[in-house]
């Protein structure tokens, strides 16, 4: 049987090559993805963010064992950083999931993000496909631990879940942009930690902010370790559910998901295009050696670079 | 660019020392390997399980607790019933001279012990990983 009827089957070995392949490139497996993307987008998939510690991998791990009691087939996505310096990476979620290790119904996958910016990896949106077409009803994606500014899990996820941790810095932090803003759902983790209530507070004053048409995050506090409040926390991510597929923001979101997904694989073909022209014949080299010597502006440079694809 | 190898760091059994874990781990992420660990206390099961869902290219495992003769082949054993067969797998920790060409006949292709330098295994997985 080849690669893509074992997928079809349900065979694990043939999911995980599939999402090796997928990130080394391999253009075959690109090819067996065109073909079975009309099996895709059955999954509900449930983007886990959050700083480095806070629990992400944890509070997966918590909610999916609920969710398996209920019969749900369950796919888990977690990426961990890869060293720019060599291209290694410790890939360590997994540690927290020992429980959901032997069970029938659960596929984890650990990714380097193998110099993707962002907090996922470049095959992310390609491995989340593959586990949909696996037959998972519900894929977490968990992001590397984030800091203000990787918010890539927007554009893949249905719901996007905050872990915010108590006593992380002041209210000023709850109303700066960037991360805090894609949240469908907060939940302060470690609650039994001092300062979870007013962890909580912050957010929710801040959220008061918004405009009141749109959908208002729920903020939940949880303890993951303890197993605590994690029915509360499902609940508020299948409000947000219950609500998009209400107002129709669910096709909206996944149309604009489609649209960002379309250009960035073509910026991505075009960029390796670009680096194919520049390196031939030494071009790239000796342009830069003009910029340097103040013989050629860089703005010029970039034109004549662009001038080698049209050509 | 190169694809990374990816390597499985296990501890089966029960023993609860894995600072001789950590350290291949962090050996072998700095030369470029992408190294999933997978915590302390793992059955054979668990191990198998987690090199098929990772497609890992390397099983290191790491045992102080003196039940590699079990543990190790059992591995092996079970990657075999799943059909797998093309994965290098290797072993670490207290294991007695004596013991080795046991486990290297089982399947088991190199045994790491106390003194090995962290380079020596780079080199060994690099040389030997079976996959392309």
């Amino acid at each position: 049987m080849n690669i893509e009827d074992r997928l079809l089957a349900g065979d694990k070995i043939a999911c995980a090559r599939l999402i090796s392949m997928l990130e080394n490139n391999d253009k075959e497996a690109e090819e067996i993805l065109k073909k079975l993307y009309h099996k895709t987008g059955k999954a509900y998939i449930i983007g886990v963010t959050g700083s480095p510690g806070a629990g992400k991998s944890t509070l997966t791990d918590k909610m999916a064992k609920k969710l398996r009691e209920a019969g749900k087939k369950i796919g888990i996505l977690a990426i961990d950083p890869t060293s720019p310096f060599t291209g290694g990476a410790i890939l360590g979620d997994r540690i927290r999931m020992t429980d959901l290790s032997l069970d029938e119904g659960v596929f984890i996958r650990s990714m380097g993000t193998r110099g993707n910016l962002g907090g996922l990896s470049k095959a992310t949106s390609s491995a989340i496909k593959v586990l949909d077409i696996f037959g998972c009803d519900y894929i977490f994606v968990e992001t590397v631990g984030v800091g203000q500014s990787e918010i890539d899990i927007v554009k893949m996820a249905d719901t996007v879940l905050m872990v915010l941790v108590p006593n992380m810095g002041d209210d000023i932090q709850a109303i700066k942009a960037g991360t805090m803003e894609i949240a469908d759902v907060f939940a302060i983790n470690k609650s039994d930690l001092d300062g979870a209530d007013k962890t909580k507070l912050e957010i929710e004053m801040n959220l008061d902010l918004n405009d009141s048409k749109a959908f208002r995050p729920k903020v939940i506090k949880v303890s993951a370790i303890k197993n605590k409040d994690i029915d509360t926390l499902l609940e508020a991510i299948f409000e947000h559910r219950d609500y998009q597929m209400r107002t129709g923001n669910f096709d909206i979101r996944r149309i604009n998901n489609a649209r960002q997904e379309i250009l960035d694989l073509a910026k991505e073909d075009l960029i390796n295009l670009i680096m194919k022209k520049a390196v031939e014949n030494d071009f790239l080299n000796t342009i830069v050696n003009e910029v340097y010597k103040r013989k050629l502006d860089p703005y010029s440079a970039k034109e004549e670079l662009l001038n080698l694809l049209l050509n | 660019m190169e694809r990374p190898i990816r390597v499985l760091v296990a501890k089966p059994g029960l023993d609860g020392h894995d600072r001789g874990a950590k350290v291949i781990a962090r050996a072998l992420r700095d030369a470029g390997m992408e190294v999933i660990y997978t915590g302390l206390r793992q059955t054979p099961e668990q191990i198998v399980e987690a090199a098929i869902q990772e497609d890992v290219d390397v099983v290191a495992m790491s045992i102080l607790s003196g039940a590699h003769n079990t543990l190790f082949p059992k591995v092996v054993n079970l990657l075999r019933e799943r059909g797998v067969t093309d994965r290098l797998i290797v072993g670490g920790g207290v294991i007695p001279e004596d013991d080795i060409p046991f486990l290297i006949q089982t399947g088991v292709e190199a045994i790491f012990t106390p003194g090995t330098s962290t380079k020596d295994v780079v080199e060994f997985i690099k040389t030997h990983v079976k996959r392309q």
